[in-house]
């Protein structure tokens, strides 16, 4: 059904939109940008900044362009004596009450609030700063995230994020007027609530008051230390976001340029978390088939479906804060991260003559989650910490810059073997519903030894930004050791972001959905949409990288996990079988219960 | 007091022959148009201090086409110097009910809800059990509608009316942003009438009345009478009904102790208006329009101190969501700390009188929008007393 068009002028200009159309994005349409700091595509409007008001000829009041609806014949100034006074004073006002120590801070150059004050050539402040020591209000506790209210500007994108797109509201909005500040349940610290450690609040922060707890200097120092031995990993997801931190246009691949600029800072070897995407892949595809086998065939009662994914270790966490009664659901697979830091300091350490406790695991991420991951107590399996730091995308591309690489004019090059081939199964983890596919291209051949049967392999159905999918295929024509799964219905799911995956377990918990494989990832879009990809995001910007993941997957000259070369070589050289009993050890893990505040 | 003060008696008057509730029982079995005309024609604009014409806001949210719609009573409140729906709430209860009643009526509301200043729980009890009475009257007499009480927690900003409904959904009483207005989408997001203690036992007794008798007090711009809440420098504070449009100074010589030097018209996000003025100041909305609150300051009082009270009420009670309140508040107190400390030059306040009213436009609501009036007209009138 057809809105009705409202007719307008914007600074003079006439202008004709759908009712309903915010005078902000109206005077996008006519290339007016008004400035917007608490406005976020991924969220609610809050229209509290006041940042964006604009005059409405007429009006006593100026009218906030984020949260006011266009109307027949409004006459709307965009840039008058009156806006541009109450603009500069708003930001002068936030600057008051803003640590304004830019050159110490994380987010320096990256900061909207910054960019704004330079834009009106705020100088000498008008008025009196309001500044609370940092020091003393700096929320240091957790391994990814680090929270720093005398850099906070109250717009609660924030809580926002946390609430609307994650279901968690582990941070909220605390006190009113002076003493009014964004906090958790009882101000305790960030890691004694139920924060996921998903990082989508420091995509959305515009300041530096939430950003990733950095490892850069640490790295360096590996690097630096000639008694290491030092190997990167690089999850799917950073090759198609990491040229958007170093000049290069949102959705362009640069795989190629990655390995490049790693070998350069002096990585020792850079090798493919891909690879254990692939060993995920057969790992949970066999578990999944094992745990069919066990409810269809042996009727055992103890064998709970359906089964869920344990890549994202957001989810994971929040799974434990959330619906502890679901933690048997969840695959007992590692995520890749930590499968790979368990192999490179076993398997490959040996192969290449280095000892584990010489050896330095560095992981490229898409996450801040990771962080918290690689410091888990369960994930010690080589008998030391298997992965030592967790770099964001964002950190790599800082490394890169400090160290003089002009990216753009790299050569491509390739990754390290062994533990650096992959396929583009396990390229695709990084968008939502890749996991799922890459399984059923691994399982479904399995169980027929057939492809799975859709064009080019790509499975349509489990793709796109649809926040829950839900697909059936049904098997047929099996192979005589599979014959228990002749003309089932395969029931799966997928949801991204963690308030569908919410609202999916609620499904699950009710009984009112019967699936046997669900793929959640915490954070919007999957991986590629990950806490510790470059800022900004937006529903746009993730359509173009998973776009780029896509067309990564098809230039894959493998695109099926179990057909990884070097997969198939770990298990004959080291593990054995899927779900053997090295793989038992170094490969899987368990999860505990938390509390729900 | 002075007898040039028209007192009169409508808000507190109890007739014996006819009840609240044989108020309503008559009301509603005329057409809901000729309840609104009347109300339209009485001239009556709310008495919460915004001054909205109420039969134009019962007429709209009438017209609004939605199967579920609310009226609400604004109880909340909290303005500095205001207590006058206390004692209404007290006396006469049932007049209350009658016009949330009355409005349910007319705009095709089921439920009413008084939402109750959380500081006002001693009048709870009271109110409760006069209310079960009078819901059961209504369910006696088929009158299909039925008030509840919603209890407040405390913040000044919940008497806003939007952020009274985030309040009474159960959420952080912050303000929205306006458009829509609540007669379109108000509690719940449903058209909503939301209405001060005080108009809505106006409704009910112009409904008794006939909007003649209301008509004939006041001025042109400020039909019918007012209840005001004198407080201050006065020997006789309290509650009062008085015709509104009346010349400030008559009021000083009805209610001043001989030496006023100014009073606050409208509590502490009102004006302040200084003995020189008195003549020229009518109190009504052709004037300065206020909620009830009349504060009167004699020459003991240091104006400086008058105003950083009001500040710190405001730093306070600011929601904190909108920049120009949360901080423009803050800068406002600390500004005068500055400029009496001498740690800012004389000249600072005209920078703080700039930012008021950048405040007066751009805050999200009317809290933040209001704190220049006080400001400015203490500032204006008593700059000395800032200064040194």
């Amino acid at each position: 059904m057809s809105k009705y068009l409202v007719n307008l002028k914007i600074n003079n200009m006439p202008i004709a939109v759908e009712e309903g159309t915010t005078i902000l994005e109206a005077a996008k349409k006519l290339n007016f940008r008004i400035p917007t700091l608490c406005n976020h595509p991924d969220l609610t409007v809050a229209g509290n900044c006041r940042v964006c008001v604009v005059e409405v000829k007429g009006a006593r009041l100026l009218a906030a362009a984020c949260a006011t609806p266009v109307s027949e014949g409004m006459e709307v100034l965009t840039n008058s004596e009156k806006v541009r006074i109450a603009r500069k004073h708003i930001v002068e006002l936030l600057l008051a009450e803003h640590n304004a120590d830019c050159t110490k801070c994380f987010k320096n150059g990256h900061c909207e609030l910054q960019d704004l004050s330079g834009e009106y050539r705020i100088g000498d402040h008008v008025f009196l700063d309001l500044v609370k020591p940092s020091s003393k209000i700096q929320d240091i506790s957790s391994p990814s995230i680090v929270k720093d209210d005398s850099k906070c500007i109250r717009c609660q994108r924030c809580v926002r994020t946390c609430t609307e797109l994650q279901g968690v509201s582990a941070l909220g909005v605390v006190n009113k007027g002076d003493h009014q500040r964004i906090s958790t349940f009882l101000n305790k610290p960030l890691h004694e609530v139920v924060c996921t450690n998903c990082g989508q609040c420091i995509n959305r922060c515009p300041t530096g008051a939430l950003t990733e707890r950095n490892y850069i200097e640490e790295v360096w120092n590996a690097l630096y230390n000639p008694s290491k031995f030092v190997v990167v990993q690089t999850a799917p997801a950073t090759r198609i976001a990491l040229g958007e931190d170093l000049g290069i246009q949102v959705g362009e691949r640069v795989t190629g340029k990655m390995v490049a600029a790693l070998k350069k800072l002096g990585f020792n070897k850079v090798l493919d978390t891909d690879f254990t995407a692939d060993l995920t892949i057969m790992e949970e595809g066999t578990e999944l088939l094992t745990r069919l086998k066990k409810a269809l065939v042996d009727k055992d009662e103890k064998v709970v479906l359906p089964m869920m994914t344990s890549c994202s270790p957001g989810w994971i966490k929040f799974q434990e804060h959330m619906y502890p009664e679901l933690l048997d659901n969840l695959s007992t697979c590692k995520s890749p991260q930590q499968m790979f830091g368990a192999v490179a300091k076993t398997y490959y350490a040996d192969k290449i003559n280095i000892k584990a406790q010489d050896m330095i695991v560095v992981s490229i991420m898409p996450c801040v989650a990771k962080k918290f991951e690689c410091e888990r107590p369960e994930m010690r399996d080589s008998g030391y910490q298997d992965v030592d730091y967790v770099l964001t995308t964002r950190e790599l591309a800082m490394m890169i810059k400090q160290a003089g690489i002009d990216f753009d004019k790299l050569e491509d090059e390739h990754y390290d073997s062994i533990l650096g081939e992959s396929t583009g199964a396990a390229v695709i983890f990084g968008a939502t519903g890749g996991v799922m596919e890459a399984a059923l291209r691994t399982a479904y051949e399995i169980v027929t030894g057939r492809e799975v049967p859709f064009t080019n392999l790509n499975i349509k159905p489990v793709r796109g930004m649809e926040g829950i999918k839900e697909a059936s295929i049904k098997i047929k024509s099996v192979k005589p050791e599979w014959s228990f799964l002749e003309g089932v219905e395969l029931n799966v799911a997928i949801a991204h972001g963690l308030a569908n995956a919410r609202k999916l377990m609620e499904k699950v918990r009710s009984g009112e959905a019967s699936y046997h494989f669900i793929e959640i990832m915490g954070c919007p879009g999957g991986c590629l949409g990950g806490g510790g990809q470059p800022i900004p995001t937006s529903p746009e910007i993730r359509k173009k990288r998973a776009e780029a993941i896509y067309s990564e997957d098809l230039e894959m000259v493998i695109r099926k996990s179990h057909e990884n070369p070097e997969v198939a070589e770990i298990y004959r050289e080291f593990l054995g079988e899927p779900l053997g009993h090295k793989s038992h050890d170094l490969l899987h893990t368990h999860y505990k219960v938390r509390k729900r505040y | 007091m002075e007898n040039n003060l028209k007192k009169v008696d409508i808000i507190f008057e109890i007739d014996e022959k006819q009840s609240p509730l044989a108020i309503l029982e008559k009301t509603v079995k005329r057409p809901a148009d000729e309840i609104i005309l009347d109300l339209i024609d009485s001239g009556l604009k709310g008495r919460g201090g915004a001054g909205f014409p109420t039969g134009l806001k019962w007429k709209f949210t009438r017209n609004e086409d939605s199967e579920v719609k609310y009226v609400i009573c604004n109880a909340d409140e909290g303005e500095p110097g205001t207590f006058k729906d206390r004692e209404i709430i007290d006396r006469v209860p049932e007049k209350i009910f009658a016009g949330m009643a009355i409005c349910g009526f007319v705009i095709g509301a089921k439920e009413g809800y008084i939402y109750l200043r959380g500081e006002y729980n001693f009048l709870l009890k009271n109110l409760q059990k006069k209310l079960d009475e009078f819901n059961a009257g209504m369910k006696k007499t088929g009158i299909d509608f039925t008030i509840y009480i919603k209890s407040g927690s405390g913040a000044y900003v919940c008497g806003e009316e939007s952020a009274l409904f985030e309040s009474m959904e159960g959420k952080r009483g912050e303000p929205r942003n306006k458009p829509p207005y609540p007669t379109v989408a108000g509690y719940n997001s449903k058209p909503t009438v939301i209405n001060n203690v005080e108009t809505l036992v106006y409704t009910t007794m112009i409904c008794h009345m006939g909007p003649e008798r209301f008509k004939a007090l006041g001025t042109k711009d400020s039909r019918g009478s007012k209840v005001f809440s004198v407080s201050g420098d006065t020997p006789i504070s309290g509650i009062y009904e008085l015709e509104l449009g009346m010349p400030l100074n008559e009021f000083v010589d009805g209610f001043g102790d001989g030496d006023t030097k100014a009073v606050q018209v409208g509590g502490a996000s009102g004006h302040c208006v200084p003995r020189k003025k008195f003549n020229d100041t009518i109190i009504g909305f052709e004037g300065i329009p206020t909620g009830g609150s009349m504060m009167i300051f004699n020459s003991s009082r240091s104006m400086y101190n008058v105003l950083h009270d009001y500040l710190e009420f405001f730093t306070e009670e600011s929601c904190g969501q909108c920049t120009p309140c949360r901080v423009g508040c803050q800068q406002l107190l600390k500004g005068i700390e500055a400029v009496k400390r001498g740690e800012r030059p004389p000249a600072y306040l005209d920078d703080l009188k700039k930012l008021t009213a950048t405040m007066k436009i751009a805050a999200k609501c009317g809290l933040g929008q209001s704190v220049g009036n006080p400001f400015n007209s203490i500032i204006d009138n008593f700059r000395e007393e800032i200064i040194y």
